[in-house]
């Protein structure tokens, strides 16, 4: 009975990934990080590709760290 | 560098590379040695999604719309994500039903409607076409740019035979490219595994391409980001281009556009072809989730400091669109522009080959042949086989799919930039997805349903956004833009029902998704699905079940004779032979017997395969005869199945608990059985010790009761032997005592700070009048004083005394002599006592401390009386762990016999 506990976890754990990978792209967070002004050409390219860059790294660990189990 | 033969040469020979790796592929795919069975070989085929496209109109679209461009990329990360479920079980169920294409995909879903597919087919084609006319318009302009720089590049046809455009070059060239590696095999469902890795082999070269323009502009153009920042800020009109109020739409336009990109993802022919249909893993997923959105950000990382670049130098740059290509031209370098025309030369073809092979699929399984199946003569006469006919009818599809793409490109295509052409077909695309993902979660979903949400919503997709296109480049009056059709404004297209201040594409997202899911989900609601319809519908919704087979599904009969001339008609005598020695080991068949109902399917999934599920469906049911399937049982079977399983999967829990109980139980059994063992032997050895001294006690008294005239001495000794062995018995008895309590744990000790110096002093003293008589010699050494320990005097004092009287009995017997040491070892106090015996051997220094266990000397003849009970050391033992201290046998340094060891640890403060 364990791997598919194990499974399932997996499948929540993407669930809550993308929740936080839809949280990250959408409005309310976008229009709080473009109004930040302290940087030239204002904060949102640099915030865009670093969530990404959050987002398909927790893929990759979420994807290689358990498919080895 | 920038002349016509070298640009051709260098084109054409690139192209020739792609076809040697196709035709590698291709032959490797024969050998069985697959080039594309890894995950990321599968990830690079999948980055198709970013074609010319991405490569000129990122930039584009960047420059005009600020950040708006990295959506088109984000929607797909957000359905790669959910990829190793939605996408999982679209390639199960491919792969199971041996589905072709998206049109055949929705077709199977809802009963394999012929006419659904036809739908589907159709609208794919118009929709698709605009996008494979952007991709011509793409290589083409690029191609002007190259040439003409630093001119404005003259596209225009006004002056020109048709023949003497570029374009209609470029799609032929590519016609016969994609007929020559895409139509290879009858069997679309079976892997264009060449095409793959080319396809996958382009991607490479795009991202190459595209990210040596982005190194090139920003550390050889600019001096590196800071420095080309910095200028940015310098520059008023550019500081606030990457802001959100530069997107289309606002936030509005914002979500839009990433439902958009993630719909028409999952729905574009092409992705649908290279995710869904040429897979040959399900676990290449797990890879491509996370590899694919990788790419993606890898090849959009310096489209915003092109873009800026771009913007900064101004006029010399030209247009946005262009600006990957015309950045290095102005800054006179000469390889790299021909790289960066390789590189979108990759995109655009990568594009258009996946997307036709796609699309020819769809018109000549989904539109054709039904038309063919349907007219009797050719069906009933035709003799010879139709797998000649298919492929023809694919490379002429080919050819028309691309001319198609041309003269959109021609008469509509300049008016429109890149990306607005781009979005307009993700928007067309789109359509499919309410079909396909609530086809694949909801069992209710009906033909009629899913019929009239899809034309309902292409109808919306062709008035709110492909007419305004046809109105904006004057074919049609482009007053219907600003006033709507006949004056009434509620229906102008780009503002319906007064809908005004959102970006086109969200607003004909809006309004056709609304009537498509309606009507989907309404009619859906209040029609009934055919018999078809619902087993199909089962054995989608329940794809990912475990034990789902599809096997046994047909209840009709047949003769192995009529199907083995369907299939030699259609699928050619070969494939027949395959399919028919799959079923039985006999290389021949009988023709007047009744077909196995396993090889009608297999009849069915090949035919499927070749001509799509609906076609393959009208021809089986033109030779399988009798009953219509029992839906109404197979479903109640998948009901049952289902429930059967998970009663299966309780069982099997509950026996996998019972089995565990069991074990322990036996482990538990085991141990009661050794302690009874153990029980019965320890009361065997009492009994045999106390018996005895009890027997000469009696022995002893009987002969004082029955001889009167004893000598008074005899008398004397014997009853001197009588008080000796009752001391004997009643220390023994105290011993067992002992050893009950501190086996069940009652010993009773009396833990004070003590010093056990004083103690082995006053023990020495106790036992030396023993040793005396014994002629023992004693050798003390005691090198602490004071050493302080805590333990129970008493108990401490039992052990000493214990070990040298031990230490005496065993020690040499002419000279025996016993050696008492006491001293520290770091934490500790050891206290040690040796004598010159015989020594303990090395497997039995254990054993000296189990109960009764009497030492076997090398010829020792016994003193005439046991030398003790064997339960002093085990005693000893007991106490001395009691107190958290150990006792062990090791060799004697000094005497040369045994030394036994007890350690115990130093008070705390001393």
């Amino acid at each position: 009975m364990k791997p598919s506990g194990e499974k399932s976890r997996k499948a929540e754990r993407l669930m809550a990934l993308v929740a936080v990978a839809l949280l990250l792209f959408c409005p309310p967070l976008i229009i709080v990080v473009d109004r930040l002004t302290t940087l030239h050409v204002g904060w949102l390219p640099l915030y865009l590709f670093s969530a990404w860059a959050v987002v398909i790294g927790l893929t990759a660990w979420l994807m290689e760290h358990h498919a080895d189990r | 560098m920038r002349t016509e033969p070298i640009i051709l040469g260098t084109a054409f020979g690139y192209l020739a590379l792609l076809f040697l790796v196709a035709a590698w592929g291709d032959r490797r795919a024969e050998q069985g040695r697959s080039l594309i069975g890894s995950p990321t070989v599968y990830a690079l085929s999948i980055a198709v999604y970013c074609t010319a496209w991405t490569f000129y109109g990122s930039v584009g679209r960047a420059a005009a719309h600020g950040p708006s461009f990295l959506l088109i990329y984000l929607g797909p990360t957000l359905a790669m994500l959910l990829a190793p479920s939605v996408i999982r079980k679209m390639v199960r169920i491919a792969a199971r039903q041996r589905i072709t294409s998206i049109a055949d995909f929705i077709s199977a879903r809802y009963g394999k409607s012929a006419s659904l597919g036809a739908l589907v087919a159709l609208m794919a084609l118009i929709s698709i076409t605009p996008y494979i006319a952007l991709q011509l318009k793409a290589i083409t302009v690029s191609h002007a740019v190259l040439i003409n720089y630093p001119y404005t590049p003259d596209t225009t046809l006004i002056d020109e035979r048709f023949w003497m455009d570029k374009s209609l070059w470029v799609a032929l060239v590519l016609a016969v490219f994609i007929i020559l590696f895409g139509t290879r095999h009858l069997d679309a469902s079976e892997r264009h595994e060449g095409m793959v890795a080319a396809i996958a082999l382009e991607s490479l070269v795009k991202l190459v391409a595209f990210m040596a323009v982005g190194i090139f502009v920003v550390f050889v153009m600019f001096e590196g980001p800071g420095a080309l920042f910095s200028q940015v800020a310098a520059t008023p009109e550019l500081v606030d281009s990457m802001r959100l109020d530069r997107v289309p739409g606002g936030v509005t336009g914002w979500v839009g556009m990433l439902v958009l990109a993630f719909l028409a993802f999952l729905t574009l022919p092409r992705q649908f072809q290279v995710l869904v249909v040429e897979n040959v893993d399900e676990q290449h997923l797990t890879r491509a989730s996370w590899l694919f959105p990788l790419y993606m950000l890898l090849i959009n990382l310096f489209v915003i400091p092109i873009a800026l670049a771009g913007m900064l130098l101004g006029a010399s740059a030209g247009d946005p669109d262009s600006f990957v290509l015309t950045l290095p031209l102005s800054a006179g370098v000469e390889g790299l522009p021909l790289l960066v025309f390789i590189g979108g030369l990759s995109a655009a073809t990568g594009m258009v080959i996946v997307e036709t092979i796609a699309l020819s699929t769809m018109v000549s399984n989904q539109l054709v042949m039904p038309l063919l199946l349907r007219s009797r003569r050719l069906h009933l006469s035709t003799k010879g086989e139709l797998a000649g006919w298919l492929l023809g009818i694919r490379r002429v599809a080919i050819v028309l799919i691309l001319l198609l793409g041309y003269l959109y490109h021609a008469l509509i295509g300049d008016s429109y930039s890149l990306v607005t052409i781009g979005l307009v077909s993700f928007a067309g695309a789109a359509q499919f997805a309410p079909a396909l993902l609530i086809g694949l979660y909801w069992r209710g979903a009906t033909r009629q349903g899913a019929t009239c949400g899809l034309i309902a919503g292409f109808l919306v997709w062709c008035y709110t956004l492909l007419l305004p296109g046809f109105a904006q480049s004057g074919w049609l009056n482009a007053a219907l833009l600003n006033e709507g059709p006949w004056g009434i404004t509620w229906l102008t297209p780009y503002a319906l029902f007064g809908l005004e201040n959102w970006d086109i594409y969200s607003h004909s997202l809006l309004w056709s998704m609304l009537v498509n899911v309606g009507l989907l989900v309404g009619v859906s609601l209040f029609t009934r699905p055919t018999p078809l319809e619902q087993t199909q519908a089962a054995l989608f919704t329940e794809a990912m079940h475990p034990n789902l087979t599809t096997a046994p599904l047909w209840r009709g009969q047949t003769t192995q004779g009529a199907l083995n001339e369907l299939l030699v008609r259609y699928l050619g005598l070969q494939t027949t032979r395959r399919i028919f020695s799959y079923s039985n080991n006999k290389n021949a068949f009988e023709a007047d017997q009744p077909a196995t109902t396993e090889l009608i399917t297999r009849a069915e999934q090949a035919l499927a395969g070749s001509l799509g599920s609906a076609s393959a469906r009208v021809l089986i049911n033109s030779v399988v005869r009798g009953e219509a399937l029992d839906i109404e049982s197979i479903l109640s079977i998948l009901d049952t199945t289902s429930q059967t399983l998970e009663y299966n999967r309780r069982l099997e829990q509950k026996s996998q608990e019972l089995l565990q109980i069991g074990e322990e139980l036996r482990s538990a059994n085991e141990r009661l059985r050794e302690l009874d063992r153990l029980k019965d032997e320890f009361v065997a050895m009492v009994s045999h010790e106390l018996r005895t001294p009890l027997t000469s006690i009696r022995a002893f008294a009987e002969i004082l009761r029955d001889s009167d005239q004893l000598p008074s001495e005899k008398r004397q000794h014997f009853l001197g032997v009588i008080v000796h062995e009752s001391q004997r018995l009643s220390r023994l008895i105290e011993e067992i005592l002992d050893l009950a309590r501190l086996e069940s744990g009652r010993l009773t000790l009396n833990p004070v700070p003590l010093d056990l110096t004083a103690l082995a002093r006053h023990s020495i003293n106790a036992i030396a009048h023993l040793h005396e008589e014994r002629g023992v010699a004693l050798d003390i050494s005691l090198e602490v004083d004071p050493a302080m320990i805590v333990g129970d005097q008493d108990r401490l004092e039992q052990v000493i005394i214990n070990l040298l009287d031990n230490a005496g009995k065993f020690a040499d017997r002419l000279q025996p002599t016993v050696r008492l040491a006491l001293y520290r070892h770091r934490d500790h106090y050891r206290l040690s006592v040796e004598d010159n015996g015989a020594g303990i051997s090395i497997d039995e220094r254990e054993r000296v401390f189990e109960k009764f266990h009497q030492l076997q000397q090398d010829g020792d003849i016994p003193r005439g009386r046991p030398r003790g009970s064997g339960l002093g050391l085990p005693i000893s033992r007991g106490i001395i762990v009691h107190l958290g201290g150990r006792l062990w046998v090791e060799d004697a340094k000094h005497l040369g016999g045994a030394c036994l060891t007890l350690e115990l640890p130093a008070a705390p403060n001393s």
